[in-house]
């Protein structure tokens, strides 16, 4: 592989092994010993990993989709890098998923093929952002709430969900202070900015992260999984933290409602996600 | 020559002028009876340059005529760059990027945020001022972060420390 020519590097047709999208790649799992634990539950397994998966696939799709519509391009590449973080672990969890299920799917048929129904991302993940101070406010509250699952996750009974874990913990930790020192930036800068980052503040609620869904608490008694509830009070602190930094007030959050139903938005993603694959059944780009 | 020293000197795709020892993601090679065992790990997990290594590993240990290759992923413990070796950070400064300090050690509990932290200096790999400013926190790779010298102005880039 050359890096002398940009060009000859991106028309170098034999050689698709660093493209990070489309469909047909190695397994992220390949050569990882992916035994299920003895008497684990693998059906609530495979959804559980469904659910962390999906939230990393959905959330990596509304930031690619701010890709060229950043304010400068450090923050394009940065969005860039986040949302490919997120992808990659995505990939891991929809692989761990088909290996536990075991029911001939893979990570590509359950990213391109699955109906909305079959998705378990929580809400806030699909919202669309109005503008960019919504954006990182939405992901303060998103890389807050999974660096606490992961931080915990890191002990559970399913070791490869453990490493998985254990190295995106790493990873949230630089998306959360590069979300919150833009939030801080933008809260205490002009008093255009304050205006729109107070309304952004305002307008993100984690309420609905902290509900949990019968198969997260199942999972987290059985030792393999994490009652989110349980991440409410550390991912407050930080909100906290970060709004009096910024200057900002928001009102606390309320009681929500568990993942599984979707907003209108998941229509419109999943088209936008899948249309390549489903127009062209068992294709490989 | 062994299947290490073989294993060794292949170069990751995404910083050329590194082995994958340098780097410090080869963890283990095996020459057993029938096969070579290559172990390595993952930097970041959306690395997309993974699957480049595993073929590119391959190929070198078939080429030097090993003809049954399998190669492992340990995923656990994650990856740090503190097991880029002292060789890796001297070829990483003469390509004008400039290495990663030590790695941040946590302490027990939740992360913390931190949001004005004051991080250790980093050095101008091109004329060794002391220290440098960021430009951006994400480089052309999540693994590197973009800095300017204060002293000769030239942008450089620097493997962040995880």
């Amino acid at each position: 592989m050359s890096f002398d020519d940009a060009y000859e590097a991106l028309t170098d047709h034999d050689d698709d092994a660093r493209w990070a999208y489309g469909t047909g790649f190695a397994d992220p799992l390949a050569g990882v010993d992916t035994a299920v634990p003895a008497g684990a539950d693998r059906a609530a397994l495979a959804d559980y990993c469904l659910m962390l998966g999906d939230d990393a696939l959905i959330m990596s799709h509304r930031l690619q989709q701010w890709v060229t519509r950043a304010p400068e391009i450090e923050d394009e590449l940065a969005i860039a890098n986040i949302a490919l973080d997120l992808l990659g672990q995505a990939r891991l969890l929809l692989s761990r998923a088909a290996v536990v299920e075991d029911a001939g799917r893979d990570e590509d048929s359950l990213a391109y093929l699955r109906e909305q129904a079959g998705f378990r991302n929580v809400r806030l993940v699909e919202r669309t952002d109005d503008d960019f101070a919504h954006l990182v406010a939405r992901l303060v509250v998103f890389s807050s709430w999974r660096l606490a699952i992961f931080d915990q996750l890191t002990k559970s009974a399913d070791p490869v969900l453990a490493a998985i874990a254990e190295k995106g913990t790493k990873e949230l930790t630089y998306h959360r202070e590069y979300a919150a020192q833009w939030v801080v930036r933008l809260g205490d800068g002009t008093d255009i900015s304050h205006i729109r980052m107070q309304d952004a503040a305002e307008a993100v609620s984690a309420a609905d992260l902290f509900t949990p869904h019968e198969t997260e608490l199942s999972m987290a008694a059985a030792g393999f999984g994490v009652d989110p509830a349980s991440t409410r009070t550390e991912v407050e602190r930080v909100w906290a933290q970060v709004l009096d930094a910024a200057k900002l007030q928001a009102a606390p959050w309320g009681g929500g409602e568990p993942r599984g139903a979707h907003t209108p938005a998941m229509a419109d993603i999943l088209a936008e996600l899948q249309g390549v694959a489903r127009d062209n059944p068992g294709g490989t780009w | 020559m062994t299947a290490f020293a073989v294993a060794a000197r292949v170069q990751d795709p995404e910083l050329p002028w590194l082995t994958l020892a340098d780097l410090g993601i080869l963890r283990e090679v095996e020459e057993l009876a029938d096969r070579v065992v290559v172990t390595i790990t993952p930097t970041y997990s959306g690395c997309p340059a993974m699957g480049a290594i595993r073929d590119d590993l391959t190929g070198a240990l078939r080429a030097a005529g090993y003809g049954r290759v399998e190669v492992r992923t340990v995923l656990t413990p994650a990856w740090t760059t503190d097991w880029i070796t002292p060789a890796g950070r001297e070829k990483l400064t003469a390509a004008g990027i400039a290495p990663p300090g030590p790695a941040p050690r946590r302490a027990a509990g939740p992360v913390p945020l931190t949001l004005f932290a004051v991080r250790p200096p980093v050095p101008c790999p091109r004329c060794g001022a002391p220290d440098s400013e960021q430009i951006a926190a994400f480089s052309a790779t999540a693994c590197r972060e973009l800095r300017r010298c204060p002293a000769c102005r030239e942008p450089f880039e620097h493997v962040k420390e995880i």
